[in-house]
């Protein structure tokens, strides 16, 4: 009990933290910041489904991507959203976003394990399709380039005040979920983690309860989508595409799966590297591929999982000296 | 409530499995009713933990009927036969492994509430859950070990646990594989006492191999031999019966 309110007490601190600091840095880092804090909620969003329900999603990017087409074709061809009417885009972009994972989650939730990767990597890749196929809406190739940021009352081209709107979307997402996990349906997503059948046999549709964390799962990466859209200025194949999807779900193994703000430590991690390396070095996409493997290899529980770790090295070793100092007695 | 008490708690008609040429269910009928103890036993392999697989709707019959508190459930899924009011253990421990006892315990009761479709409240903030939960781990003596996750357990504590987390639901009726199954002597007799103390109006069908369990728990024997009922009877009669010493209690 007391652990969980250390680690809540953590938690708000270090978004206190970035609230105060972030802002008064350059603007490549409150840029950077935003960024990881858009994407963060779709990692958060794989999360409740990989952390908390065993579902390993490789189609996460599809959510996000048709929340961010949404919000680009939607400002681009009827200027609609770039006003109090953001709101609605916002609405909108969470319900198709749903509406498609709801479709999708019919053929991807009878399977598990590596059937359930499988289908959602078939599904992602159906969603890349149609965006870089069907020209006419989606700019193709090129994508789309969103020519302003909306202004209501505040004016998020100022990229402090878009900093706090992405991140006031990013704690109420974290809230929401953070709650989710916690309540009776999240905590019956855990049990169907460890042992599906044992739930079913105790009275649970574990199929409609995985089905139900899909769509929501899916409904906040439309959110990230649209919040991507404006804050890229350019929705492109590349927001839909596997790569997209990988990264998502790496940043959340490599925060710690299960643990939601995990997701947001992965991301902030992969986009600094990312940003920082590529001026530096030409080779940099090996060492974030490095930076995932070893995290695979050597710390399967995440960052997040390194005090945990370190603690029961700790009571690891004692015992160990416990151990020598019987090891005479025996001999 | 009379008509009730006469309907049989369970009933399977002529249910049958096949795993491709392997008739490991044949053509079992057996009826418990409200309240009664019924074992079966059989030697390894006899097809006893795939005909409860059957009872749960875990696999699909190949045949016949499973018929539970009047109502025919051979096509049902799982979670709806359990609604009715039946509930089982596993011959393999089938717990939550990483979380604690209580959180073990709370999956369990909640499983037919309504509450767990709940998203927007924090599970703690339900009292009456837990007062029901501390309720039941006080009663099977767990309650100081609350906390501890089920993978640190013992065996013979993991095997009480299966049970508890069984009863949490309030069965009618409860399905118990090999509840014994590599306990010591001294957890085993405890088990029988755990067992015999259980409220009289619950049905019980209890697979197992410890003939103290079964003789203590139980009064009628059904002796399943490749899938088929061999002999089935007051357990006396079992315990004297020719056919079945040769192939079950003469081995043992
Ligand atoms: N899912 C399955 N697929 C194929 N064969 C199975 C399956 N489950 C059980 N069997 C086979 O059915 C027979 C009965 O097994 P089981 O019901 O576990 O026996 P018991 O519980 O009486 O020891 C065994 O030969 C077993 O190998
Ligand atoms: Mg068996």
């Amino acid at each position: 009990m007391t652990g969980q309110a250390t680690k809540v007490l953590a938690v708000i601190v270090a978004l206190t933290a970035i609230a105060v600091i972030v802002p008064n840095t350059n603007s490549f880092v409150i840029l950077l910041t935003t960024r990881a804090l858009a994407f963060s909620i779709l990692v958060m969003s794989v999360d409740v489904l990989l952390g908390y329900t065993g579902l390993p999603s490789l189609g996460q990017a599809a959510y996000l991507g048709v929340g961010a087409y949404l919000t680009a074709i939607l400002a681009t061809r009827y200027q609609f959203g770039l006003g109090y009417d953001f709101w609605l885009v916002v609405v909108f972009g969470i319900l198709i976003a749903a509406v498609l994972a709801a479709v999708f989650g019919l053929l991807a939730i009878r399977a598990s394990g590596v059937y359930f990767l499988m289908i959602t990597l078939a599904l992602g890749q159906c969603a890349w399709g149609l965006a870089y196929r069907w020209n006419s809406l989606t700019g193709g190739d090129n994508g789309i380039n969103l020519r302003g940021r909306p202004k209501f009352g505040i004016d998020l081209a100022n990229e402090v005040t878009f900093f706090f709107l992405v991140f006031g979307f990013f704690v109420v997402s974290l809230l929401l979920m953070y709650t989710l996990v916690r309540s009776p349906f999240g905590r019956s997503l855990t049990g169907i983690r460890e042992r599906e059948l044992r739930m079913k046999i105790l009275g649970y549709n574990t199929w409609l309860h995985k089905y139900v964390a899909f769509i929501i799962a899916g409904g906040f990466g439309g959110l990230a989508g649209v919040l991507w859209a404006h804050t890229a200025g350019i929705v492109s194949p590349e927001n839909v595409v596997l790569t997209t999807s990988v990264d998502a779900l790496l940043m959340a193994v490599l925060g710690g799966a299960g643990t939601l703000v995990g997701g947001v430590i992965g991301a902030l991690i992969v986009f600094g590297l990312r940003e920082y390396l590529s001026t530096l070095v030409p080779w940099w996409q090996y060492v974030l591929g490095s930076v995932y493997v070893l995290t695979i290899l050597f710390l399967p529980t995440g960052l997040m999982g390194i005090p945990e770790r370190i603690r029961q090295r700790q009571t690891l070793s004692g015992k160990r000296e416990d151990v020598k100092e019987i090891a005479p007695v025996t001999s | 409530m009379t008509a009730d008490s006469r309907e049989p708690a369970l009933e399977l008609r002529g249910l049958s499995k096949s795993f491709g040429g392997l008739r490991a269910v044949h053509r079992v009928t057996l009826t418990v009713m409200p309240g009664e103890r019924k074992a079966i036993i059989g030697p390894n392999g006899a097809g006893k933990t795939t005909l409860f697989n059957l009872i749960t709707g875990i696999l699909p019959s190949t045949s016949g009927q499973v018929m539970l508190f009047g109502r025919d459930v051979t096509k049902w899924p799982s979670h709806r036969r359990t609604a009715l009011g039946m509930a089982r253990t596993f011959q393999i421990t089938s717990l939550f492994p990483k979380l604690t006892v209580l959180d073990n315990v709370l999956l369990a009761i909640q499983g037919l509430r309504r509450s767990k479709f709940v998203m927007w409240r924090f599970l703690s903030s339900y009292r009456e859950l837990y007062d029901k939960a501390y309720g039941l781990l006080e009663r099977a003596q767990f309650l100081d070990r609350k906390d501890t996750e089920v993978r640190y357990l013992s065996h013979g504590e993991q095997r009480q646990l299966e049970i508890v987390i069984g009863l949490a639901s309030e069965p009618r009726i409860l399905l118990l594989d090999e509840p014994a199954a590599g306990l010591s002597s001294g957890e085993s007799s405890d088990m029988i006492r755990f067992l015999a103390h259980l409220d009289r109006s619950l049905a019980i069908l209890l697979i197992e191999h410890d003939m103290d369990v079964v003789f203590d728990v139980t009064d009628h024997i059904s002796v399943l031999h490749f899938g088929e009922v061999l002999e089935a009877g007051p357990r006396e009669q079992i315990r004297h019966s020719e056919k079945v010493q040769q192939i079950y209690l003469g081995t043992a």
